[in-house]
């Protein structure tokens, strides 16, 4: 019995050695295509401007082979491992192990993050490092309510953010005011914003709202870049107020927080606090997240996102359910962009890049739409993991989106796809993330 | 139009460019009793259920739906959501349309919605948990537990919807749209795709919804054993034209009936029409 199936086996290997072989045939193929004229062919400008070229013949068959090499230790790795991948790859008390650990994976970050200025008092580097995480986590947190419960794809989440930004920083600078009326009214003018554009654009769906969207989100900027007398053009608003603690300043001078209290002034201080700020900001938009998911309009963000049409059938009015998830999502990258303005001090139309909300967004998909935990994971991911790669130099990119795609392989849904049930009678149970729909914008 | 009638459909027409989909169609539904639509395939069956509740804007006619309290609403003028949610029309769908990565609770609860929103003081209330919405919330749950022990599916109250099997969908598409409260419900083909026996149940189903609630039912549906079990009232579509109307007896023995629906083999319609009985 155990001959014949070692047999049957081996059968099935030697069936497999010409498929192999020209599985890999077919990717030396394209490679030597694609690489023919990048890497075969170089072209550079000779010493009176005309073109001058040579060929490396070399290194391109070097790459063709590498391929080719590759693409038979893949294959190979594939039928040894078996066609499931991850789930074979990952022992079953390794599985358990994971569960394990992931119900309890939230209480300990968040018990980490509360005591990271206490343990890394010192450490300034890493102090920065993770108020910029947080930025990130409190935005793919606003931009998870649109993108991932309401499933409208929103390419231009950087326009709120920077309306948030230029609230504060105005009406800070030109008014005088604190940081602590700014901050809801910078939330507030994102907030309208974000209803001026959803009026004419929630007709649209899927693709044609993300293009308008994106679009918006560049508009905004162009505004900024040439609205001069207002928002300083290029050179961008300066002098930005410091956040003060309900009115006492964080700073060197005899009214300060370190006079008041009788201890040394150091600059630390002041990041600890902004620390806290981002922190408490970022609690707060997942609380109200979570919260407002638990109601009517939060049930209803996600039943448009899995059926439109159901939604009409049942009396809810898809209009204003989406403009309130685009209220919402824009809102808190107001309140962000408040933050981001009173940390640097400085903010210009350079930061509001369209890069900035494609992190956003990749941070909300990596993180598996609609969850929160995901979303904080992808942000540390993202932006901590970019860091990591520091050493890397140039290289560092390439690294970054190998280790997107290898994600993106293994967990298509996000790091957690599946959902927690809003209300139930017994159990909650999570649902698989086959089940859950994308939406279509 | 009479306090007997909820639904009066007078001279409707659709176009779709230069194709008629529905011609002067007139009929009425009455209170209280289960009014069915039929016709061979292409009839214009779904497209006169699109206007009716809101999906389609009519090209012409009128549609009158009368509440109990004697409130008479137009609906060819009221568009999308409005009909579900103000003239308390509910319907559902020829090809099952639930919100399939929610949970069965969750998909009832959604169909509150309106009645929750108001709970909530439109979220406000709810954010800061005030004891108001509580008892909403509770109350909602009680509700789509009751419809849920009605149709059978109580023990998978807490499973994704989509994970349930065909014939539980086709249920709890119809306990969502009970979970509307609807005055007229509207179900496109409610046993397309069932067996016998689950066929079976969905009549019951049914007739309690019309004894129980007292809610008006129209009904699309191929499944004759179902319309001529169930319905008060039959009305016989072709080509976007009626061409009968009466009780399942006074349908079932008309030629033009037999001709239109089935097919120029009066003997194989008889058959058919026959083991429907």
């Amino acid at each position: 019995m155990t001959a014949l199936s070692t047999e049957t086996s081996l059968a099935k290997r030697a069936a497999g050695i010409p498929f192999i072989l020209k599985k890999a045939s077919l990717s030396a193929l394209v490679a030597l295509v694609l690489f023919s004229l990048m890497i075969g062919i170089r072209t550079e400008a000779g010493p009176d401007g005309q073109l001058t070229y040579w060929t490396r013949f070399g290194e391109l068959a070097s790459l063709v082979g590498l391929v080719f090499g590759g693409s038979i230790v893949i294959e190979l790795l594939r039928q040894w491992i078996g066609p499931t991948g991850a789930e074979n790859l990952v022992p079953a008390p390794v599985q358990r192990g994971l569960s394990f650990l992931g119900r309890y994976l939230a209480p300990v970050l968040l018990i980490f993050t509360i005591l990271l200025p206490v343990i890394f008092y010192d450490q300034r580097y890493i102090l920065d490092l993770a108020i910029l995480v947080l930025t990130y986590v409190m935005l793919g947190w606003g931009l998870n309510v649109v993108v991932g419960l309401a499933g409208l794809l929103d390419l231009g989440y950087v326009a709120f953010y920077a309306v948030g930004a230029y609230s504060y920083a105005l009406l800070a600078t030109n008014f005088g005011w604190s940081f602590w009326i700014c901050l809801p009214l910078a939330g507030i003018l994102a907030a309208f914003w974000g209803v001026l554009l959803g009026f004419p654009v929630l007709r649209l769906r899927g693709d044609y709202l993300a293009i308008v969207t994106l679009a918006f989100g560049e508009i905004i900027r162009l505004v900024i870049i040439n609205w001069q007398s207002l928002t300083g053009g290029p050179n961008g608003v300066s002098g930005i107020p410091r956040p003060t603690l309900f009115g006492i300043p964080l700073d060197n001078s005899d009214d300060g927080l370190a006079a008041k209290l009788g201890i040394e002034y150091s600059p630390t201080h002041r990041i600890v606090f902004l620390f806290y700020l981002i922190l408490a900001l970022a609690l707060l938009t997942n609380w109200v997240t979570i919260r407002l998911r638990r109601l009517p309009i939060g049930r209803a963000w996600e039943a448009l996102r899995e059926d439109e049409v159901a939604c009409r059938a049942l009396g809810i009015n898809t209009t204003t359910t989406k403009l309130t998830a685009f209220a919402t999502g824009a809102m808190f990258g107001g309140f962000a962009g408040a933050f981001f303005a009173t940390r640097q001090g400085f903010i210009s139309p350079e930061s509001f890049t369209f890069q900035e909300s494609a992190l956003v967004l990749a941070i909300v998909v990596l993180g598996g739409m609609g969850s929160q935990l995901g979303v904080a994971l992808a942000a540390l991911a993202m932006i901590g993991g970019f860091e990591l790669f520091r050493g890397l130099e140039h290289y560092r990119m390439l690294v970054f989106g190998m280790a997107m795609v290898l994600i993106m392989i293994w967990r298509p849904r996000g790091l957690i796809g599946h959902r927690a049930p809003t209300v139930y009678l017994r159990k909650a149970q999570a649902i698989s993330s086959d089940l859950v729909k994308e939406g279509h914008g | 139009m009479s306090g007997a009638k909820i639904l009066d459909v007078n001279q409707l027409t659709m176009r779709f460019g230069g194709i008629v989909a529905v011609q002067e169609l007139s009929f009425s539904a009455e209170r209280r009793k289960i009014t069915a639509l039929i016709g061979p395939n292409g009839a214009g069956k779904t497209t006169v259920f699109n206007c009716i509740t809101g999906f389609y804007k009519p090209t012409g006619g009128t549609i009158r739906l009368a509440h109990d309290d004697g409130k008479v609403i137009a609906l060819e003028r009221l568009n999308d959501f409005r009909i579900a949610k103000q003239a308390k029309v509910a319907r559902t769908f020829q090809n099952i349309r639930l919100f399939p990565g929610m949970t069965v609770l969750e998909n009832l609860m959604v169909a509150q919605h309106n009645m929750l929103m108001r709970a909530s003081g439109l979220t406000f209330l709810g954010l800061i948990g005030a004891p108001s919405y509580r008892s909403a919330e509770q109350s909602a749950i009680d509700l789509a537990t009751d419809w849920l022990k009605r149709v059978g599916l109580l023990d998978r109250a807490d499973d994704a919807a989509g994970n349930l099997a065909y014939g539980d969908q086709r249920r709890l598409e119809i306990a969502r749209a009970m979970c509307t409260e609807p005055a007229l419900l509207c179900l496109d083909e409610p046993a397309a795709g069932l067996n016998a026996r689950e066929s079976a149940a969905l009549s019951e189903l049914l007739l309690s919804i019309r004894g129980d609630q007292g809610t008006s039912i129209l009904l699309i549906e191929h499944d004759m054993s179902v319309v001529m079990e169930i319905s008060d009232q039959i009305v016989v579509m072709d080509h976007g034209v009626k061409i009968a109307e009466g009780t399942p007896r006074e349908v079932r023995d008309d030629p033009k009936v037999i001709a239109a629906y089935l097919g120029a083999d009066e003997e194989e319609a008889m058959a058919v029409m026959e083991s429907g009985s």
